[in-house]
């Protein structure tokens, strides 16, 4: 099954109650199936950077074997409108 | 390197990184990004390991540290994160903190 931006998208959606994703397919820069993914949801709040990845690694931990290279950001709901103001 | 001693790897100095490559010649971007990010910061010297070379050692990080990613950032035998997460670190200032308690001055 080929993984898509949009399947990505709908799965941290679900997962980690993501309120908005911004999913880049970046396979075109590189060599095989790439993703960078900014995740907004309010689960991240009062969680330390290193478990808010891990939410997303092991929300994706099916898909990340055949992802060649994947980047994130997560943000909570408050750092991602103080992100827009600037 | 065996990957069964990773427990004792992670703590061969206060900062090791897993990454493609060396320091000298990383062999990813995103390695490489970790190791500008630390050279940016005054770390120069620290312990790294190639999992090019290891494909053992390249699997059994992956399991050991519960990441399934490359590069791989230790401080004082804690996982840190990889690329993303030091780079964030590197933005918000959370970086040179964490080095300050390791007795590194950036």
């Amino acid at each position: 099954m080929a993984i898509t931006a949009e399947y990505i998208k709908d799965k941290l959606t679900k997962s980690v109650g993501a309120i908005h994703v911004e999913v880049e397919d970046t396979s075109a820069n590189r060599c095989a199936t790439s993703f960078k993914v900014l995740v907004v949801s309010p689960q991240f709040n009062g969680k330390p950077l290193l478990q808010r990845h891990r939410m997303v690694n092991s929300c994706l931990a099916e898909e990340l074997k055949e992802i060649h290279a994947f980047e994130q950001k997560t943000l909570t709901p408050d750092q991602w409108e103080a992100q827009k103001a600037k | 390197p065996k990957s069964s001693d990773l427990a004792e790897l992670v703590k061969k100095d206060k900062v090791v990184v897993f990454m493609k490559g060396t320091p000298a010649q990383p062999m990813c971007g995103f390695s490489n990004a970790v190791v500008q990010i630390l050279r940016m910061h005054g770390v120069d010297k620290y312990t790294s390991f190639n999992v090019l070379d290891d494909q053992d050692l390249r699997q059994g990080v992956k399991n050991f540290s519960n990441w399934p990613t490359i590069p791989q950032v230790y401080f004082n035998g804690e996982f840190v994160g990889g690329c993303d997460i030091l780079l964030q670190m590197h933005q918000n200032g959370d970086l040179v903190e964490e080095l300050k308690k390791l007795g590194i001055r950036s």
